[in-house]
């Protein structure tokens, strides 16, 4: 049982640190300011969130993994909201 | 090498890197973004040194509050000119040179430490059983050395006064000029209506899980600060005007309460600032539930600035 | 399994970093106010890495991190002019 859940983890782990390599690569390449912005947002919460699904078998109890829960819903939800005001903020100016 | 000390060195060299850039961007923006980043990244390195309830002041403070507060400055002082008398480089030079030996002198007394390093680590925590607290973090400030952090709050507002200080007379009392017009139904809009509920519980939880773990009355005021000048931002609600006798109230409230705790010490104890015998935690509680409150109260205030008429937005 | 979790940890980190400096050195405003989102996601990101792997204390100061994130992009945006390179 602790072994699967360990490669669980670890699978997990591997694919969320590969999107965030997607996400960087994409930060570091993509040639205009909008275009980096969707990288930066959507593959690196990808990434967290899958992280995050790899850690729950390693908090203890309910509550630990609620909170895990949690942190990433928020991070979403401020994530969408922060990425929308940037971009209007450079539409307005171009 | 382990994998720790190679990820605390990582942590470091990126610290320093930021750092570097922020005494060398050339705009004030950029300048202020990259000391946000500083402040986050330190409080990863306190995690790194295993020091829970410092990096959590750390990303409370260091990378939301003063970030919003230096670009409240930024924006006052868009429309100045730069001061014509500048550094020359023999003064950057022995800027330098100062630093470079303030940071070998510190690092020299860590490394120079005799073995074990001197400590009151184990006495802090072999007395906790008094106290009825779980933290040993909260009980040196909440009942070692409880005198120091109310002083510590006192200076706080004392700070918040000399800010509004900088109001023009005729301003004195009035509205801070911190206004932003309301976009309803926008993403922002959207954002602080769901993030203040959530803030708020989350420094709620702060304050009141520091008792066994790390967090604490600070932590838990600067966080409910932040949640409340995102709502300014997104117009949800007015700055209250700084002559307000409930804004006043509400400043004074945590320094009020410890100093009625103190001087309850002469009844059920004593002397000042002595806790009664078996109800110390409770005592202690009623006390970070007002310093919480305050502080939260506090530091909003020192962020929206002094009062005067409204700045273009 | 606290090995890799730490070396995972390690890499989001140099991700981060390879991120920042292409962020700070972003000719518009608009991209250094990306820092923060780019901190929010990647800090947090090592922050649980180390929650799993010891330090169960992390993820309140994970949780601290994602909401001043998401207070410095939203102060960002609202004191920046986003296209200016000068003042």
């Amino acid at each position: 049982m602790t072994l699967a859940l360990n490669v669980f983890t670890v699978v997990c782990v591997v694919a969320g640190a590969i999107f965030f390599l997607a996400g960087t690569v994409g930060l570091l390449r993509f040639p205009d300011t909008l275009t980096r912005l969707h990288a930066l947002t959507k593959a690196d919460n990808l990434g967290l969130g899958l992280i995050m699904l790899g850690l729950l078998p390693h908090v203890d109890g309910p509550f630990g993994a609620l909170k895990l829960v949690a942190v990433w819903v928020l991070v979403l939800v401020a994530s969408a909201s922060a990425s929308q005001l940037i971009a209007r903020s450079v539409r307005k100016d171009q | 090498m382990s994998v720790e000390v190679m990820f605390s060195a990582g942590v470091a060299l990126l610290v320093l890197g930021v750092a570097a850039y922020t005494v060398a961007a050339r705009e004030s923006f950029s300048t202020i973004v990259a000391f946000v980043v500083y402040g986050l990244l330190l409080s990863l390195a306190w995690m790194g040194l295993h020091a829970p309830d410092v990096a959590l002041t750390e990303a409370a403070l260091g990378g939301g509050v003063t970030g919003a507060l230096l670009l409240g400055a930024c924006a006052r002082l868009r429309g100045e000119k730069p001061s014509t008398a500048e550094l020359g480089l023999i003064g950057r030079g022995l800027a330098l040179l100062l630093c470079l030996g303030v940071t070998t002198g510190l690092i020299a007394v860590v490394f120079l430490l005799p073995e074990p390093a001197p400590t009151l680590a184990p006495e802090a925590v072999q007395a906790l059983a008094s106290t009825g607290l779980g933290n040993p973090v909260t009980a040196v400030l909440m009942a070692y050395r409880a005198l120091d952090t109310m002083l510590e709050k006192v200076v706080l507002l004392l700070a918040l006064v000399a800010v509004w200080s900088l109001a023009p007379d005729r301003f004195w009392g009035g509205r801070p000029a911190f206004g932003y017009p309301v976009e309803t139904g926008g993403p922002l809009s959207f954002l602080a209506r769901v993030l203040i509920p959530v803030g708020v519980l989350a420094g709620i939880y702060l304050f009141w899980v520091g008792a066994d773990a790390p967090g604490g009355a600070f932590a838990g005021g600067a966080v409910i600060s932040a949640t409340g000048i995102l709502g300014f931002f997104a117009g949800l609600f007015w700055v209250p005007a700084v002559g307000g006798f409930r804004l006043r109230l509400s400043l004074v409230a945590g320094i009020a309460v410890f100093l009625l705790v103190g001087l309850g010490g002469f009844l059920w104890a004593s002397h000042f600032l002595a806790y009664p015998e078996h109800y110390a935690k409770p005592v202690i509680v009623v006390i970070e539930i007002a310093m919480t409150f305050s502080v939260g109260v506090t530091l909003a205030m020192l962020v929206v600035g002094p009062p005067g008429k409204a700045l273009e937005p | 399994m606290r090995e890799f979790l730490l070396c995972a940890a390690g890499f989001v980190l140099a991700m981060v970093a390879l991120g920042l400096v292409r962020i700070l050195r972003g000719p518009h405003n608009a991209d250094r106010m990306m820092a923060a989102q780019l901190l929010g996601t990647g800090g947090i990101a090592v922050l649980l890495l180390a929650a799993g792997s010891g330090l169960p204390a992390a993820v309140d100061v994970a949780l601290t991190l994602a909401l001043l994130a998401a207070f410095a992009s939203v102060a960002f945006v609202k004191s920046g002019k986003s296209s200016g390179s000068g003042e």
